[in-house]
């Protein structure tokens, strides 16, 4: 069953086209990589799937029903969490809370509430709180809960922000280059650990730079260059399609 | 949790003692001070949940607390017995939400009940804040402040200008507020130390909502978005509807202290609607520590009750631009966001090197 699907969405930044009449699908429990070379367009359509922009043309549907036009807080209370390319955790908060607003989506204490601390309230609270816990142990950082988030290292940061995505209980999670600033042994780890989050039943949408993560992992892999789409297959066909050998790994500096 | 309750029975305490320590040295005239000083701390942590923890500014909060004052006023002033007759009149008579009371030279005059216009000037100043919140939220840092501060030029603009609003006398013979039997919100010297209490009361209360708040999932919400507003959206957070729902709750903060001011004062005037207020309001938030609910409220109560009290004489307005001046040059980010631990910090590491 088809969980998210872009049908032709196209996003042009000035002169810039961005993303060109990209159409994909990710199938429900499976994990799917976007890769492409640096400006490929990558990170463009990742904002376009999670509501951040709005695309020129063309539709998004996260389970059949159109989101291109939803804000980003809507499509999130939808089901689709994200993380972001270079880290975004809120500052001067606990690890911990940063992982409890993950469950934002899935709580429902507003300013009445809230206010005036109902029995109810404390109950969800407690909830909140230990499902925030349960993620953060699952991801190894149950030590770090509280400690101030803007104190953590690269990595350990990383975690939080993944820990937070994860306390939502996301239909589907998108990751933005969740291996930049890792080392090759932190990468193999979270191979493994993405593995495990669709073993929970999470639909994985990973962005990638870097080639190693990608192929061992996904289901499916699209490949862009210059905000076109030139390939969506199985790993292995992509490394051996021509077009992308050219353009990708032909290409590649690394 | 339980240091939630050891702080308000600590404000609890400190309340008592105040007033027991004005009654032991024969200084009971100070709890007048304390009691207008007590209204205007509700105002002000009220602006520093809006600033501190929503990170939005306000530069037009006496806008809202002359909303609720003036309203509260006019409608418990303005005398309806010529229209007795009239069917809608009269059955409001009956209902009780209008009153008949009589007046300062001994005629009966019939005007409506302070509890009606207590509601009445609730529902108007969130109307008000609603349709001020809605455009002028979408704006950020000086823009948002120079909106809000356009919103209250308008409101000291219109009272000012308005006959039915005294003009530039504002209103007086505004009646006491009747809380309970024997008890009622008003300037007479009987009733001094019980309107102490009451207004130090409602700081409680109000305090103790807000501490709930910041504690909860609303709380976390309005910290997410002041850390990291495009982050807040991908967790689901609707940044500009917790904005305007605290923006609001704020505004209702300022215009209940608005309303029980004025019947404690027994008037009200356009003063109370000026520039010079909301930035004083702005800046005891600003050197409370922005975003410290207690720090807030300790340096509310003293700097409004040396102000109420004169000590600054007539450099009063001065004295509280030149503390927003103070905070602005040592918060390198200016009036936004300013963290007074980082602030302690930054002098004690500098001291450290010039020690070494």
């Amino acid at each position: 069953m088809t969980l998210l699907e872009a049908r032709s969405i196209s996003k042009r930044f000035g002169g810039l086209q961005a993303v060109k009449d990209v159409s994909f699908s990710v199938a429900q429990g499976s994990i799917k990589a976007v890769i492409g070379p640096n400006g490929a367009g990558k990170t463009t359509l990742f904002n376009l799937l999670s509501g951040f922009i709005a695309p020129d043309s063309g539709e998004v549907l996260l389970r059949g029903m159109p989101v291109q036009d939803l804000p980003s807080h809507a499509i999130a209370t939808r089901g689709l969490s994200r993380t972001f390319q270079h880290i975004r955790l809120f500052g001067g908060m606990s690890a911990l809370e940063n992982v409890m607003v993950g469950r934002h989506v899935r709580s429902r204490a507003g300013f009445m509430a809230g206010m005036l601390n109902l029995a109810w309230t404390r109950a969800e609270e407690r909830d909140i709180r230990d499902r925030a816990l349960d993620s953060m142990e699952f991801l190894g950082i149950g030590q770090l809960a509280h400690a101030n988030a803007s104190s953590l290292s690269y990595g350990q940061q990383r975690a939080v922000e993944l820990a937070r995505s994860l306390t939502s209980e996301p239909e589907i999670l998108l990751l933005d280059e969740p291996a930049a600033g890792l080392n090759m042994r932190e990468t193999a780890d979270l191979a493994v650990l993405i593995t495990k989050i669709r073993d929970r039943g999470i639909t994985v949408l990973i962005v990638e730079h870097d080639m190693s993560l990608v192929m061992n992992i996904s289901d499916e892999v699209v490949v862009l260059s210059y905000g076109e789409k030139i390939a969506d297959n199985k790993p292995l066909a992509v490394q051996k399609d021509p077009q992308v050998v050219r353009v990708y790994l032909g290409e590649d500096e690394c | 949790m339980f240091q939630r309750f050891r702080h308000i029975t600590a404000l609890a305490a400190a309340i008592a003692a105040v007033q027991l320590l004005t009654a032991a040295t024969g200084k009971e005239f100070f709890l007048t001070q304390l009691t207008m000083a007590g209204y205007y701390t509700l105002v002000i942590i009220g602006l520093c949940l809006l600033m501190g923890y929503a990170g939005q500014i306000s530069l037009g909060h006496a806008g809202f607390f002359a909303i609720g004052g003036y309203t509260s006023a006019v409608l418990t002033t303005v005398d309806l017995s010529a229209w007795k007759a009239a069917p809608a009149i009269s059955l409001l008579a009956k209902s009780g939400i209008l009153t008949g009371r009589a007046d300062l030279y001994g005629g009966q005059i019939l005007t409506v009940h302070p509890w009606a216009a207590f509601l009445c000037a609730l529902c108007i100043t969130i109307v008000v804040a609603f349709l001020i919140g809605v455009p002028v939220l979408k704006l950020k840092g000086h823009y948002l402040a120079m909106a809000t501060l356009g919103f209250g030029t308008i409101i000291y603009s219109v009272v000012l200008a308005t006959s039915r609003f005294g003009a530039a006398d504002g209103i007086s013979s505004v009646p006491a507020f009747p809380l309970l039997p024997g008890l009622a919100v008003t300037g007479g010297s009987s009733q001094r130390v019980a309107n102490y209490y009451f207004a130090w009361l409602l700081v409680t209360v109000g305090m103790l909502l807000l501490i709930n708040l910041i504690h909860s999932r609303v709380g976390r919400a309005l910290r997410s978005i002041h850390g990291a507003e495009d982050a807040a959206g991908a967790m689901g957070v609707d940044a500009a509807r917790y904005k305007l729902n605290t923006f609001i709750l704020s505004a209702v903060y300022a215009a209940v202290a608005g309303v029980f001011l004025t019947h404690y004062n027994g008037g009200i005037g356009p003063s109370e609607a000026s520039i010079m207020k909301s930035v004083r309001y702005v800046a005891i938030v600003a050197v409370g520590g922005m975003g410290s609910l207690w720090g807030t409220l300790i340096m509310s109560a003293v700097l409004n009750f040396l102000s109420l009290r004169g000590y600054f004489g007539t450099f009063d307005d001065a004295v509280f631009g030149s503390i927003l001046i103070a905070v602005m040059l040592f918060s390198p980010e200016g009036v936004l966001k300013l963290d007074i631990r980082s602030l302690v910090g930054r002098w004690i590491r500098t001291d450290r090197k010039a020690g070494a």
